[in-house]
């Protein structure tokens, strides 16, 4: 029986030649990541091994975004403990304020994850890297701890769901609406424990950044991964962007999947999920009237260079509505120079709008935008729970940068085509 | 191994912001957690919440971020076992690696209600509804998980290979 591209890099891993759903396997890690939440806890298991090293000081990446540049004393005592590990175990790829980006945009753009490679991260948006055609999930700082020592991980080998895409995008219509729509479709555990595989004509009309937004959702539909093919464009990102030897791995003809989708990208509208679930999509023209006090642009699924692009794009010559604030967040310091060199920062701040440092901040509620009881928020982020944003009865709306900047000037939920646009 | 408590029950796609909101992820103290386990969803949590108690929840129990500090916080409220139709998939490898007993059983979650009585024998798989005088089989963990259940976690089991 054929391997799906997910079950081809496990295999590989593992030192097997074939793979098949459910079995358990323990496989290779080229590469294990955490975060200022995430990282002190996993050094702190670390502490109970009998053996206390890394496996391999190149391939630790600790990335202080959530809650800097620090936000209170504890998340301050937090990042002293993993910069203090950093130094004792001359972790080659530790990124504080002034280097660090938000991990997910980050570690691509450094080239430290390639076509191929295993990654294992303590955070749940981890599987952004399948956009490269990597393997890569999001654990927990006990497992990251283990990945840490021991340079290996068991996984549960997964089955897996097809999305083959067709046909080309509208204006307007991005990455994010088409992964929201699929989670629309499927719901936030149509994909619990399996990959998501995107296949189809249709990917060459998707670019490198639609499908880190696809890839870094894939947890939102429950899955354990999301991965795409390796085609010319993924080979040009990886080109620039590293130097590090990749492997493109092709799903087997005679593959077999639990389910099979076809998504035809002319067909998708602009899609904005309502609180308090991922799922609860509906398409720009079923939103009605919802008039909003926040709108955010950023984060590990929409802080990249073409994300702040369309935003400005929108917001270019015009101002915020009243009572709307609106806060723009670059994912790393080169999307932020980048925005500078375009001149979008001067857009956006013209526009009304805040220009901050690269954090996760207002995306679970930690700091730089945390709500307060009754308001709404359309967010470029990926979750939209009860509480995620601040108050318990605060509210947020998840949408592509299109929607969120075509928001942020009429001050309700709004599509660019609603400016004229 | 047994585990005997009153339910504390829960519905469908219960996150891990709810079972621990970022806003308290500044610490990573399991008893400092425990202070505000639940609270965004159930805010009297924990109050009533007793030693050795059990948790019953729907579909999908753990899903969103990869936070280790959610089972942490639930563990040390004192909860003895959570019981759920199906787990997300972080959160699930996050309890075996801590210790924190589970087991998915969409018959036991649909049929047990808040405030009844539970008892689990964790060899067997079986759970007791004392309160319904109702009983169900657990589904058994993998040999391969059960081995770092029994070695008191994966760094344990780790360090006796090593």
């Amino acid at each position: 029986m054929g391997m799906t591209m997910t079950q081809k890099i496990l295999a590989a891993h593992a030192g097997l030649e074939s793979v098949s759903a459910g079995q358990l396997i323990e496989a290779d890690l080229d590469l294990v990541l955490a975060n200022d939440v995430t990282a002190p806890v996993a050094i702190h298991e670390m502490e109970k091994f009998n053996k206390k090293e890394v496996f391999d000081k190149d391939k630790v990446a600790l990335v202080m975004d959530h809650f800097t540049p620090n936000k209170d004393i504890k998340s301050a005592e937090h990042c002293k403990c993993v910069r203090e590990f950093s130094k004792d175990y001359d972790i080659t790829n530790f990124f504080d304020v002034g280097a660090m980006g938000i991990e997910h945009a980050l570690l691509p753009e450094k080239g430290l994850i390639v076509a191929g490679e295993t990654c294992i991260g303590a955070d749940s948006h981890t599987c952004t890297y399948g956009a490269l055609g990597a393997f890569s999930t999001g654990v927990g700082s006990t497992d990251m701890a283990a990945g840490m020592v021991t340079g290996k991980a068991w996984f549960k080998v997964p089955s897996a769901i097809k999305f083959n895409i067709v046909g080309e995008k509208a204006k307007w219509v991005s990455g994010k609406d088409v992964i929201l729509h699929i989670i629309g479709m499927i719901g936030v555990d149509g994909a619990l424990y399996r990959s998501m595989e995107f296949v189809g004509e249709g990917i060459k009309n998707l670019t490198m950044d639609d499908r880190f937004t696809i890839a870094n959702m894939a947890i939102e539909a429950g899955a354990k991964n999301g991965i795409f093919p390796v085609d010319e464009l993924t080979e040009e990102y990886m080109n620039e962007h590293s130097t590090k030897a990749y492997k493109k791995f092709e799903a087997d003809a005679d593959a077999e999947y639990d389910e099979e989708y076809t998504i035809d990208l002319s067909t998708l509208k602009p899609t904005v999920a309502f609180p308090h679930l991922p799922e609860n999509t509906k398409t720009i023209d079923e939103v009605g009237d919802i008039k909003i006090d926040q709108v955010v642009i950023g984060s590990c699924t929409n802080g990249r260079i073409s994300d702040m692009r369309i935003a400005a794009e929108i917001m270019k010559g015009k101002h915020a509505a009243d009572g709307v604030r609106v806060i723009v967040i670059p994912g790393t310091q080169d999307v932020y120079l980048q925005m500078i060199a375009e001149g979008l920062t001067e857009t956006f701040i013209k526009a009304g709008a805040i220009v901050s440092t690269p954090t996760c901040g207002p995306c679970l509620g930690g700091h730089m935008g945390v709500m307060a009881a009754g308001e709404k928020a359309v967010s470029t982020t990926n979750r939209n729970f009860v509480g995620r944003m601040g108050h318990v009865d605060s509210e947020v709306y998840l949408a592509s940068p299109a929607v969120a900047a075509a928001s942020a000037i009429t001050g309700k939920i709004s599509c660019p085509c609603e400016l004229g646009l | 191994m047994r585990a005997k408590g009153t339910v504390h029950k829960y519905g469908d796609n219960v996150d891990t912001d709810v079972i621990i909101p970022a806003r308290y992820l500044n610490s990573s103290d399991p008893a400092e957690l425990a202070k505000n386990c639940m609270e965004d969803i159930d805010k009297d949590f924990v109050n009533r919440v007793k030693p050795g108690d059990i948790m019953v929840a729907n579909k999908n129990f753990g899903c969103g971020s990869s936070r280790e500090h959610a089972p942490i916080a639930i563990k040390a409220s004192g909860i003895s076992c959570v019981i759920a139709e199906t787990f997300a998939r972080i959160f699930y490898r996050n309890a075996i690696n801590i210790g924190l007993p589970i087991i998915e059983c969409p018959e036991a979650a649909k049929a047990i209600e808040a405030n009844d009585e539970v008892e689990i024998d964790f060899d067997s798989g079986m759970i007791y509804d004392l309160t319904k005088g109702l009983e169900f089989k657990g589904q058994a963990f993998p040999p391969f998980m059960q081995e770092i259940i029994k070695s008191g976690g994966l760094i344990a089991r780790i360090n006796s290979k090593n």
